[in-house]
């Protein structure tokens, strides 16, 4: 099977992310959209590690995992906070930092 | 050359006593106007033993100098701080100290009432002290320096009174327009520099035939408007008539005597300049036969005594640089009408200081009359003053006024027949305005304020007056008796062949010169002698009496022609300023803040706005890469 056709998988994975943050406004969905890029990401290494026949790709994608993690808990962090003190986690209605 | 080491002494004095006075203040108030007088004689003593001991060398011996300081030493450029005292400075010398000292001992009375007695004193001094820097300097930055030191003390001394506006602005109108002259003077001096490499007299004069006609013509022109300036001559003479707002004493010794007769000295001084240079020196012809009708005329319409006085000096001067321009015939008649208008000119003025003195400082001379009962002596020095700027002999006019007037017949072809006409015609207009002063101030009837009590001055006052008079009476003919002064001054001077015109004899000139005195005497006489004066400046007069009387326009024409103008052009370039260059400044900070202010529409807070640009951006970029990579 042509290995081209995970790099399309990919690239349709991205995009559907990418929407996803900028039409979403439930800051949950746009965390899990924005995990979908990275793993449209973590998906391209692979295919490339695989292309090229060595793991050079498949070590940026443990990293990129590594850094996902860590993200999420920053994140989700966040998120609660947000919601707690203002009961919502829509991510328009927190749009103090402006002007 | 001879050194002396006591030249410095000269000036040392009377600088001392200005620093001493000023810097003293209130404590010196008692005494100090003594110490300002003595030490202005002891200054004109230190000048009599230079003389002494210059009469006692042979004719090239006589000038000495002294190097003081080394004062400038850059590269090839190098100008020594030097004094020289030649038999020019001497003459020069002897005038400032002498009349100098008198006019100091005059003011200690005549400015005994004003409680600022010591700091006239510290200003007199202090022009006494410039002065003679700008007569012993050997090189144009020296005399430069005294040059502008006089200005200094003019400006100070005309604005003595400088709680009353009117004198505040006439000293600040003196300063402006001596600078316009300062300006032609630094000229000349970059001129010499940048063509001779030197601005000492000496070297300048070495140098002179390695030069350009063109560049010394133009040094001329610039020294010529730097004399023009300091001497109140045409195009820059309106401030003298205001200078007159300073104490008598001032006008007699700065505005008189000494200080206008710098520009007569200055192009003396660079005789070597003006004869290499015939284009500027007829300029100073001109420039001296302009101002000589030009003050002849504004005087005879004056009922201010100290301005009448003050066109006369302008008049007067105006022969000198005649004479100056006349090349070396003229330097020594120039020099010689010089020393003697510094007497009698003195001498009236402080005859016009006596009048004011006795009459409640009045200085309308239609209400006056009548005062020779009153003032017999200041009538005798007024009087005898009166003969010798006539011309009458054996008085001191007449011996430098008609050298004057022969040397501009004998200058040759039709410049010789109009020079020598403008100061015949001169001569028969002072007369004129002269004897006016006379008859409106001393005879006829009395047409006084009814609170004045005309008396006679003081001692202190009429002594230097009778001195004064008494110079007014023989000066001429001690410097004429056997050519002494034109023998004496030879030596600074290239002589060419004097006798090769000889358009008219010296009895004829003087004859004519005589015929001429007397007719503006007897029209004077007809029409003010005859008539009663009235005591208010008559309003129905003549156009030409009225152009007279202010001053033949010249402040309307310096108005329209240069201040206006000028104002104008400082009005553009305050409103350029303001619009070009602070405006493209100003314009490059709303440029910035405008912009800043559209892009911060950008900044929402909306965070998946920041998102969908961050994605536009990069799916920019990568187009871009794409397209390029293509």
């Amino acid at each position: 099977m042509d290995a081209s056709n995970y790099l399309y998988i990919s690239a349709l994975l991205f995009t559907i992310g990418a929407v996803g943050v900028v039409v979403r406004r439930n800051a949950i969905v746009v965390f899990m959209c924005i995990e979908l890029m990275l793993n449209a990401a973590n998906l391209s290494f692979v295919t490339f590690s695989r292309i090229n026949g060595d793991l050079n790709g498949q070590i940026m994608a443990f990293f990129t995992m590594v850094v996902a993690a860590c993200e999420v808990v920053v994140g989700l962090a966040i998120i609660v906070t947000i919601y707690r003190s203002r009961r919502s986690a829509s991510v328009d209605d927190a749009s103090l930092l402006k002007r | 050359m001879n050194t002396s080491q006591s030249l410095v002494y000269l000036i040392a004095l009377p600088l001392a006593g200005a620093a001493l006075l000023l810097l003293g203040g209130r404590r010196t108030d008692k005494w100090g106007h003594l110490l300002a007088t003595a030490l202005s004689a002891s200054s004109f003593g230190v000048g009599l033993y230079q003389l002494s001991q210059m009469l006692g060398r042979s004719t090239e011996a006589r000038p000495v100098s002294q190097k003081l300081f080394e004062w400038i030493n850059v590269g090839t450029f190098n100008v020594d701080a030097g004094l020289l005292l030649d038999q020019l400075s001497i003459c020069f010398v002897l005038l400032i100290t002498g009349v100098g000292t008198l006019i100091h001992v005059y003011s200690i009375s005549y400015m005994s009432h004003d409680h600022d007695r010591r700091r006239f004193f510290a200003f007199l001094n202090l022009f006494i002290a410039a002065m003679l820097l700008l007569v012993l300097g050997d090189s144009y930055l020296s005399l430069y320096v005294g040059w502008e030191g006089v200005g200094l003390a003019s400006y100070l001394l005309i604005g003595f009174w400088n709680q009353k506006p009117a004198y505040a602005t006439a000293s600040k109108k003196a300063f402006v327009m001596n600078r316009v002259g300062d300006m032609g003077l630094s000229f000349a001096i970059m001129i010499a520099f940048a063509t001779m490499g030197t601005v000492s007299f000496a070297g300048v004069a070495e140098q002179v035939e390695n030069t350009s006609e063109a560049a010394l013509t133009g040094m001329g022109i610039m020294l010529l408007i730097a004399a023009a300036g300091k001497s109140a001559q045409f195009p820059l003479q309106a401030w003298l008539g205001d200078a007159m707002a300073g104490p008598t004493p001032v006008s007699a010794l700065i505005h008189a005597a000494t200080m206008v007769t710098a520009g007569v000295y200055l192009i003396t001084r660079s005789n070597f300049v003006f004869d290499a240079a015939p284009t500027a020196q007829l300029l100073v012809v001109i420039v001296g036969a302009i101002t000589l009708m030009f003050g002849a005329l504004i005087g005879t319409a004056k009922d201010d005594i100290k301005k009448a006085l003050a066109a006369s000096t302008m008049s007067q001067i105006g022969y000198m640089i005649l004479a100056a321009g006349l090349g070396p015939v003229g330097y020594a008649f120039a020099i010689m009408h010089l020393l003697t208008h510094g007497f009698f000119k003195a001498g009236m003025f402080l005859g016009a200081g006596s009048v004011m003195h006795g009459m409640n400082d009045e200085v309308n001379m239609r209400k006056y009359g009548a005062l020779r009962k009153f003032m017999p002596i200041t009538f005798a020095t007024f009087g005898l003053g009166y003969l010798a700027i006539l011309g009458v002999p054996p008085f001191a006019g007449f011996y430098s006024k008609d050298m004057i007037i022969e040397t501009a017949f004998n200058a040759g072809g039709v410049k010789g027949i109009i020079l020598g006409s403008v100061t015949l015609l001169g001569a028969g207009i002072t007369a004129f305005y002269m004897t006016r002063v006379m008859i409106l101030t001393f005879t006829g009837t009395k047409r006084w304020d009814e609170d004045a009590h005309p008396h006679e001055s003081p001692w202190l006052m009429w002594l230097p007056m009778a001195v004064l008079a008494i110079g007014s009476v023989t000066s001429g003919f001690l410097l004429s008796r056997g050519d002494a002064l034109v023998n004496w001054l030879h030596p600074l001077f290239e002589h060419h062949e004097e006798h090769e015109h000889h358009l008219l004899e010296p009895i004829v000139v003087s004859g004519l010169a005589l015929t001429m005195v007397a007719i503006g005497v007897a029209i004077a006489f007809v029409k003010y002698s005859r008539q009663e004066v009235a005591n208010i400046a008559p309003e129905n007069v003549s156009v030409f009496t009225k152009i007279a009387r202010q001053d033949l326009m010249q402040d309307r024409f310096n108005e329209a022609v240069f201040m206006r103008p000028g104002q104008a052009l400082t009005t553009t370039l305050g409103a350029t300023d303001e619009a070009v260059i602070d405006g493209t400044v100003r314009g490059v900070g709303q440029l910035a803040m405008s912009s800043g202010s559209a892009l911060r529409g950008l900044q929402n807070g909306f965070v998946r706005s920041y998102a969908a640009l961050i994605l536009v951006g990069a799916v920019a970029l990568i187009a871009a890469i794409w397209v390029v990579v293509q």
